[in-house]
């Protein structure tokens, strides 16, 4: 018995010498929230040279942490306790939110770099005038092929991923309005589609897509696809760039019916502690070099018309990562289709899933 | 030490321990499962549940489930009768044990390097002649992964069983000319059952509310309740569904609670006559 208090005296010393130190170390140059901002961002989304750099600027520390699905991360806001400076939703996400009062309106006196930002970018449906949100990345959602593993086949519609000779190859995304998505596109309807016969055709046409199905998983299908395990999937532009970069066979198509343009914001949730250094990083992040900079580590598309002109022009000329005005009229942006609609498209979807087995 | 108010004070952790995580999250689950998206109160969630969808959904869960348990059962009974016939049982015990303090997602993960393709079982397959097959993605790694994880749990509760069956009983059951078969269909079955049982809980419950697995193993091919409750939970953000599914899930363990229970009679008393 002796022993056994002695071992927990011991435990609680040790614990509490161990959360001194935490709390000392973790102080660092901050003492209080006004210079140092919290930033929660999607993972592998920026250049941690940046935040190094933003920080030596301006003298604000940040704290980085990273979230992986949109939901999440309104779920975390939303019930509060958190005091998240910045956050980067996608642009249905960033209509919610504000919807729900989740955001506070940008001072754009505070971000002269706006200026920067290609007019084609802003005024959105999502959120007109900018209210809440700036425009951080943006890119389409397509087809990732590796040539080399396939029979010649090329791809330029939706259609083409039916094709009875790819049984078992095709790799899906596990997301409800990606892959209904990709089948209302393939029949020729919207992807915003709120009619439930679309809806109801889009599922009936995938279902007939299941023999070609390999797997339907999330960001896993990077790994898959570098490693020739997989030969075709659904993906996001900056996905397949990512792909691009660790395995040269791959390629990726638009396909030719329509798909989905989507956008990744800025905005500064309204739990935010920190007003003006989020302000501060904003402008920061849309400064030309910085963001050219950012564009070239993290692979996806920026709508910063001056970073544009400092980046190599062989990338920006890529039709598949830069769409051409004419290519990106085919394209359409989610709308927020509010939550019932988005649990049919999730029970549609299950459907389709359940019927794999 | 048997004064009324110190063994009063004895039940306190317990009994908040009860209300905190067992009671109020379950009360708190059935009232949810009675709202819709808007909050208005409906049994339509109720209603929903017995759709094709769902019924289905559940039907394979329990399916992949009973799979799960019987694949762990027929491994797990042999290897844990081997280890009570090892000298060092306690050392050969604990070597299976140990990987299950690994964290579940990270041997996951490695079953997918493990399975694929290029893997070294596909260069196995290869170099016997079969080649290449799909492994990754299919009902059988599916199966295959969870039944690996939990296999420890599974012998430990046998192991302990076996452990402390009584030697003598085996020796009488032979001196009285049963066969080996016999012997262990009439006399080490039903004196480790208790055992079998309470493995059989501890995976049959968590294997009908596996996720994560399913996607990484099986590519959603096989979705089971629990990859349901966190659809609903964070993709449709609709509570009250979720809800349901869980009520229901809970219904579901409680009933194998009391299936696997049950007979609680004479066998495991003369288990403990020492």
């Amino acid at each position: 018995m002796k022993d056994l208090i002695r071992g927990v005296i011991l435990i609680v010393i040790i614990s509490f010498v161990l959360m001194v130190i935490n709390s000392k170390l973790g102080e660092g140059g901050s003492r209080s929230s006004k210079d140092s901002i919290t930033v929660y961002n999607w993972g592998e989304y920026i250049d941690p040279d940046l935040l190094k750099q933003f920080e030596q600027e301006t003298g604000i520390k940040v704290i980085y942490e990273t979230f992986d699905s949109n939901e999440g991360m309104m779920g975390k806001i939303e019930q509060g306790g958190t005091s998240y400076d910045i956050s980067m939703p996608s642009e249905y996400m960033v209509e919610m939110m504000a919807e729900k009062d989740l955001l506070l309106p940008i001072d754009y006196d505070k971000v002269p770099n706006i200026q920067n930002i290609d007019p084609y970018f802003l005024d959105l449906p999502f959120d007109p005038k900018n209210k809440y949100s700036i425009p951080y990345f943006w890119g389409t959602l397509g087809i990732a092929f590796n040539p080399t593993l396939l029979e010649g086949q090329t791809f330029e519609s939706w259609d083409s991923l039916w094709d009875p000779s790819l049984k078992g190859r095709v790799v899906l995304v596990d997301s409800a309005r990606e892959t209904i998505g990709m089948g209302l596109n393939s029949l020729g309807y919207s992807l915003n589609s709120t009619d439930l016969r679309e809806l109801r055709q889009a599922t009936d046409k995938l279902n007939t897509l299941i023999p070609n199905v390999k797997a339907v998983i999330g960001d896993e299908v990077t790994q898959l696809m570098v490693n020739n395990e997989a030969a075709i999937s659904l993906t996001w532009s900056g996905q397949a760039a990512d792909m691009m970069y660790e395995n040269e066979d791959i390629d990726y198509i638009v396909p030719e019916e329509g798909s989905n343009l989507w956008f990744d914001n800025m905005v500064i949730p309204r739990t935010a502690k920190n007003i003006d250094g989020a302000h501060a990083f904003i402008n920061f992040m849309l400064d030309a070099e910085v963001a050219a900079q950012n564009a070239d580590y993290v692979g996806y598309s920026t709508p910063n018309e001056a970073a544009l002109t400092l980046m190599d022009p062989e990338v920006i000329e890529d039709e598949r990562f830069y769409p051409d005005e004419e290519t990106r009229s085919h394209l359409e942006v989610y709308k927020n289709l509010g939550l019932e609609m988005l649990g049919i498209y999730n029970e549609l979807f299950l459907e389709v899933k359940m019927n794999m087995n | 030490m048997n004064n009324k108010p110190l063994r009063s004070i004895y039940l306190i952790p317990y009994t908040a321990w009860v209300l905190l995580f067992v009671i109020a999250p379950i009360a708190l689950i059935v009232y949810y499962s009675f709202f819709d998206l808007t909050g208005q109160f409906t049994l339509s969630n109720y209603a929903n549940f017995f759709s094709s969808v769902y019924l289905k959904l559940t039907i394979s869960s329990f399916w992949y489930a009973f799979l799960i348990t019987l694949f762990s059962l027929l491994v797990a009974y042999p290897t844990a009768y081997f280890l009570t016939k090892t000298r060092h049982k306690q050392l050969w015990l604990l070597l299976i044990i140990i990987p299950s303090w690994i964290n579940l997602l990270l041997k996951t993960y490695a079953f997918i390097g493990l399975m694929g393709l290029y893997g070294p079982l596909n260069a196995f397959l290869e170099t016997i002649g079969i080649g290449k097959q799909q492994i990754l993605f299919t009902d059988f790694s599916f199966v295959f992964v969870s039944v690996y994880i939990f296999i420890p749990f599974m012998i430990l509760p046998i192991f302990n069983a076996l452990d402390k069956l009584n030697p003598a009983l085996i020796d009488a059951s032979r001196d009285l000319g049963a066969n080996a078969w016999t012997t262990f269909r009439r006399v080490i079955l039903p004196l480790t059952m208790n055992g079998v049982k309470s493995g059989i809980q501890v995976v049959f419950i968590p294997a009908l509310s596996l996720f994560m697995i399913t996607r990484l193993i099986a590519g959603n091919k096989v979705i089971t309740l629990g990859t349901a409750i966190e659809q609903q939970f964070l993709v449709t953000q609709n509570w009250g569904m979720g809800s349901t599914i869980a009520v229901f899930l809970t219904l579901f363990m409680f009933l194998i609670m009391i299936i696997t229970s049950g007979g609680e009679r004479g066998t495991t008393k003369v288990g403990k006559v020492k």
